[in-house]
């Protein structure tokens, strides 16, 4: 095998979104998405079941159409990639069957490896900005998780600092859409709501900073308790006949969830000394998001990363990126008798 | 020779030779483990099966399209259409059903009308009624689901439930119909139920 600059083609299915990436060591060639996103609209949530049956009727289609879009052939390739965890059982267990047959029956070796460090490792694929630097910070926001990294080595050095104890953020900003009688996806509508509201308008709770919770949970977070209050401050307002200012509270909302994710994330940059924030998730796609980092992050003297969002959101590339790191680390493949696991420890790179 | 793979109750995967011959074969009736056995069993089967076969290319994947439970079921389905494709060779779907009904009919277990029976959990079964014929037997209700207690088939109807789909049968089935030239149906999973979901029901009061 290739293990230079290895040609890996990646399998991502953890969540809604079936995405097929190839590399070729950290060159992008093929970034390749179906979204089963419109099915779950009306049901304002990612349905499983719904995302599992959609995940199988894409999924070689969209192999077909990276490996056309990459100009390579499957014969080609010098290993299969695949996101065993975390994420959403019967979702994960389409990616991993299709990946282990893909590998016995091309002959390459099954590099089952991690979706959250993929996040990071989304960076590698960049070509518009110099080499990531590590040891990192990673804040990683998406509607499936959010969860703060230390990432000292993308081969075999990630520490879980914190993560959501209740709803992820792209949850929350899905219940409150609703609330507010916005669509699904709550996140660019919400976005686009705040654009011309008053983020001061209502202080809504951030959770887990008061000092009792920071003992505990410095670097966790917690949005169920935001989803709470914003819903009754609505109801209140409705319930005296005032007209819900939509704007306003979507503006004071996005700034309680875009602080309390920023400052956590500095805050472990600062405390680890790690002068390095890399951001990753489809909440980056959040404009407050990304504003207050770049502002927190100058303020402490810490340099912000940011990938394209294609780059960001769930995708195959990121798993490729990830599985070429242990090949050219050395690192040998993943058994074939591996689990899909959706609760795989961000500690395991590779399974 | 030709490839089956069934995950719609435990895993079943084997290779079957052009002239019928079982070259290889690796079954399990966990109905828990798909996603892990599916990789080794492959590997195994098609190491072996070249060994046996050294000169028998493989002309075909046979997928079990269920019916079975959803969760395991797709993993066999994305398994076959991924080996398909990466050997360019045609999938060919069957019903998982009829793979345990050319069995009893070869094996000259049923005759006349009869039904096969799987578990579809939530106290129900998954139920096809087919006539004996060879090579194929003919399927007279399409897989249907049924409540567990208090299913019987019509008078005369033979019914015999299993546990595990026999893979070789599901490439001998694929065999048969190649040879007839009966077309195969689409490369979809028989989920025979619709997805668990909750629809919203408008936002929930937190107040009281
Ligand atoms: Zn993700």
């Amino acid at each position: 095998m290739n293990t230079d600059k290895p040609l890996v083609l990646g399998i991502e299915t953890s969540c809604d979104e079936t995405g097929v990436g190839i590399v070729r060591g950290t060159e992008l060639l093929a970034n390749t998405i179906a979204s089963s996103m419109d099915e779950h609209a009306r049901f304002g949530g990612v349905v499983p079941e719904v995302a599992a049956r959609a995940h199988l009727e894409a999924l070689t289609p969209t192999i077909e159409q990276a490996l056309e879009t990459a100009g390579i052939a499957l014969a080609d390739v010098d290993a299969i990639a695949v996101t065993s965890g975390p994420g959403l059982a019967g979702a994960l267990m389409v990616g991993v069957g299709a990946a282990k047959a893909l590998a016995v029956a091309l002959d390459k070796p099954f590099y089952a490896v991690n979706h959250l460090v993929g996040h990071v490792g989304a960076d590698l694929l960049r070509d518009d900005e110099g080499d990531l630097e590590l040891p990192t910070i990673a804040l990683l926001v998406s509607g499936g998780h959010t969860s703060l990294l230390h990432v000292r080595s993308l081969t075999d050095d990630v520490e879980l600092l914190g993560e959501t104890i209740d709803d992820a953020a792209g949850e929350a900003f899905d219940k409150v859409a609703r609330l507010l009688g916005l669509p699904y996806p709550g996140g660019p509508h919400i976005d686009r709501a705040a654009a011309s509201g008053d983020p001061a308008a209502v202080r809504f709770p951030r959770g887990l900073t008061l000092p009792k919770d920071l003992e505990k949970h410095r670097y966790d977070f917690s949005f169920s308790g935001l989803k709470t209050a914003v819903a009754r401050h609505v109801e209140r307002m409705r319930d005296d006949g005032i007209e819900v200012p939509v704007a306003d509270i979507a503006a004071s909302f996005r700034e309680a969830v875009a602080d309390v994710l920023t400052k956590k994330a500095i805050a472990a940059c600062v405390d680890l000394g790690v002068p390095r924030l890399l951001l990753g998730g489809g909440v980056v796609a959040n404009a407050r998001v990304r504003e207050l980092a770049a502002e927190r992050a100058a303020a402490a003297g810490v340099s912000l990363r940011i990938p394209p969002l294609s780059l960001c959101t769930d995708n195959g590339a990121m798993i490729a990126a990830i599985a070429a790191q242990r090949i050219m680390a050395g690192h040998g493949p993943s058994p074939l008798d591996v689990a899909a696991d959706s609760t795989l420890p961000v500690t395991t790179v590779q399974v | 020779m030709l490839l089956a793979i069934d995950t719609s109750a435990g895993t079943a995967v084997a290779a079957v030779a052009a002239d019928g011959r079982v070259l290889s074969r690796r079954a399990t009736p966990d109905t828990r483990r798909h996603a892990e056995v599916i990789g080794p069993f492959l590997d195994e089967v098609l190491a072996e099966a070249t060994d046996a076969a050294p000169d028998e290319g493989l002309d075909g994947v046979v997928a079990g399209i269920g019916p079975g439970p959803f969760t395991g079921l797709r993993v066999g389905i994305a398994a076959a259409r991924a080996v398909a494709i990466a050997r360019s060779v045609p999938l060919l779907p069957v019903p998982s059903h009829d793979a345990v009904a050319l069995e009893l009919v070869e094996g000259g277990v049923a005759a006349g009308r009869f039904c096969v029976v799987t578990d579809a959990r939530r106290r129900e079964v998954a139920v096809t009624e087919y006539a004996a014929a060879l090579p194929v037997p003919t399927v007279v209700v399409p897989a249907r689901l049924e409540l567990r207690v208090g299913f019987a088939p019509d008078a005369g109807v033979a019914l015999y439930e299993v546990a595990e789909i026999p893979a070789v049968h599901l490439a001998h089935v694929a065999a048969a119909r190649l040879a007839a030239g009966i077309a195969f149906p689409t490369p979809q999973p028989l989920y025979l139920r619709a997805p668990d979901v909750t629809m919203p029901t408008g936002a929930k009061r937190v107040t009281s």
